[in-house]
């Protein structure tokens, strides 16, 4: 049923994703795609993978925005992928019920088997998050890595989405955020996680943590420098049998 | 947002086809007509010759056609599902009333409540169309009063040319014919204004500063995709049109779904059947090329908020 169900569990598994540490290296997105290909929503189709017109089919992608002018003006590299919403209205307007969101975790998924490719929810979604397998006539997104978070041939510590275990900044975080004291809830609490576009009501589970303000140093007028090397007093240089050796060299 | 063929053939074809149901039901219903079977039988052959072939249309645009029948399965959420539903049962009483009419020429009694439940079926499958568009947030251009407004007035106005036609054709003359003719179209050509000069003058909905949470940084602007070639979301959500095309095809559209058939209807009205019949022909034919290109920019000058995240400065 297409209708949003009843969360009986309060659980809200979702992303928190710190633009703060983000550094723009794609393995998330290139994690995913590996993944996923042989995961639940398998395969995940490309195009002319090897030609002029390579595209395919990706649940994540690093987006890089210029935010400011000037000299105030950040590099922000900014990861997207479904937000698994509270309210979707993919899963609302799909006509055969094969977008659902599970009552017990919100994880939004498609049931390939009935969905017909009519792409409505892809214009449901104000994020872009489904993508359509033209070669399987189905809609597909992510999964929230549902194949490895209950996975118990996994390891404990490797039961969070790809994207999560990936990342080699530590910029994604994986957990509960229905559960207000959960290490994800917290770190929204602490660094002002926020929705994107709220407007819209669809009240996404993944928040998004802001990049932390420059430091003080570097909005003064004058920034810190670093004392160029051939001005530095003799005294810093090095001592006892380096420079003994260093005076045998120059001679 | 990306226009597709099969949904532009299948809701102008299909909606011409309700309106001239709708009209045909009100006719009978108000027993302002004979039940002249030939008549009926012309009349329910164009009207289910469009509504059938759109709903065909509409299947290409889906990847699994063999399974269109489980869309009728979600009426309690989805608008897709409601208008699958409708479109299918309204079958029963459209075809109880073309039998009244066809077969037996009566349009009293039983037969006059079919023509009351075709009047109501004809609107709602309309308007159930109309709402899968207008429930969409992330399209302004769609989610506002005039979408369910602008539907049904282009509706009635194409299926009121297409009555007009069916009345030359068998030299019928009732005034009241020429009158709906002259304010249906006047009724689309109205709201239609009005819906382009909602969209000229409507504020940015979704400014890419809320779209990244970002704009306490200050503006926002795109510096690298995530992808080289544009992919499925590009291809299907980033539609763009020039705005000096888009004018010259409003002004296109003009002249095609209202001007021409619509002046064509009124010289025709009182005039030698041998000038008549091929000018209401030729109504009907830019009626609908008219209105194929009044609903190919309402795609094409439609604007989706995940655009925002490739570029667009504005939703």
């Amino acid at each position: 049923m297409t209708e949003i169900p009843q969360n009986t569990s309060g659980k809200k598994l979702g992303l928190v994703i710190d633009l703060d540490i983000c550094v723009g290296c794609h393995a998330c997105a290139v994690n995913c795609k590996e993944w996923n290909t042989s995961g639940h929503s398998a395969p995940l189709p490309d195009n002319d993978p090897f030609g002029q017109n390579a595209e395919g089919v990706w649940f994540n992608r690093v987006h890089t925005f210029e935010c400011g002018q000037g000299a105030d003006s950040r590099t922000v590299h900014f990861p997207r992928s479904c937000l698994h919403c509270e309210q979707p209205a993919c899963v609302e307007v799909c006509p055969t019920g094969a977008s659902y969101k599970r009552a017990e975790d919100g994880i939004v998924l498609v049931n390939e088997d009935i969905c017909i490719g009519c792409k409505l929810c892809s214009w449901a979604c104000p994020y872009g998050a489904r993508e359509y397998d033209g070669d399987s006539g189905v809609m597909k997104k992510c999964t929230l890595c549902i194949d490895r978070i209950y996975n118990e041939n996994l390891e404990e510590t490797d039961r969070v989405p790809v994207c999560v275990s990936t990342c080699p900044a530590n910029a994604r975080h994986f957990g509960d955020l229905g559960d207000p004291i959960s290490e994800v809830s917290r770190m929204v609490e602490e660094r002002q996680g926020y929705d994107l576009m709220p407007e819209l009501h669809y009240q996404p589970v993944n928040k998004y943590l802001p990049p932390r303000p420059k430091s003080a140093d570097y909005q003064s007028e004058q920034p810190k420098r670093l004392t160029p090397v051939a001005a530095r007093p003799e005294s810093e240089e090095a001592g006892g049998l380096f420079r003994w050796i260093d005076r045998v060299l120059t001679r | 947002m990306h226009p597709a063929y099969s949904v532009i053939f299948f809701t102008t074809f299909s909606g011409a086809g309700y309106g001239l149901l709708f009209l045909m039901g009100l006719f009978a219903a108000a027993q302002w007509i004979d039940p002249v079977r030939w008549f009926g039988f012309t009349g329910f052959f164009f009207a289910f010759s469009m509504i059938v072939s759109g709903l065909i249309a509409s299947t290409y645009h889906l990847g699994h056609p063999e399974r269109a029948w489980r869309a009728l399965s979600q009426w309690r959420s989805s608008w897709l599902s409601r208008e699958g539903i409708l479109a299918v049962t309204g079958f029963v009483p459209f075809s109880f009333f073309a039998m009244g009419w066809v077969i037996f020429e009566n349009h009293s009694g039983a037969w006059r409540l079919m023509a009351v439940l075709t009047i109501l079926f004809a609107v709602l499958t309309v308007y159930a169309t109309s709402m899968i568009y207008a429930t969409l947030r992330t399209v302004r251009a769609w989610f506002n009063r005039h979408t369910v407004r602008v539907y049904l007035a282009f509706s009635l106005w194409t299926g009121s040319v297409w009555f007009n036609l069916l009345a030359h054709l068998f030299d019928l003359h009732t005034p009241g014919i020429g009158m709906i003719v002259v304010i249906t179209g006047i009724l689309a050509l109205w709201l239609k204004r009005k819906y382009w000069m909602f969209l000229d003058t409507s504020p940015t909905w979704v400014p890419p500063e809320h779209a990244t949470g970002l704009g306490d940084l200050g503006s926002v602007k795109l510096l690298d995709a995530p992808n080289t070639q544009e992919n499925y979301v590009q291809q299907e959500m980033g539609f763009n049109i020039a705005r000096k095309h888009a004018e010259k095809l409003r002004r296109w559209a003009f002249f095609t779904y209202f001007l021409i058939p619509w002046s064509l209807a009124l010289i025709t009205f009182e005039s030698d059947p041998w000038i008549k019949i091929p000018g209401a022909i030729l109504a009907v034919i830019m009626v609908m090329v008219g209105t194929m290109i009044e609903r190919w920019l309402f795609f094409a000058e439609a604007k989706h908020t995940t655009m925002l995240y490739y570029g667009a400065s504005d939703s």
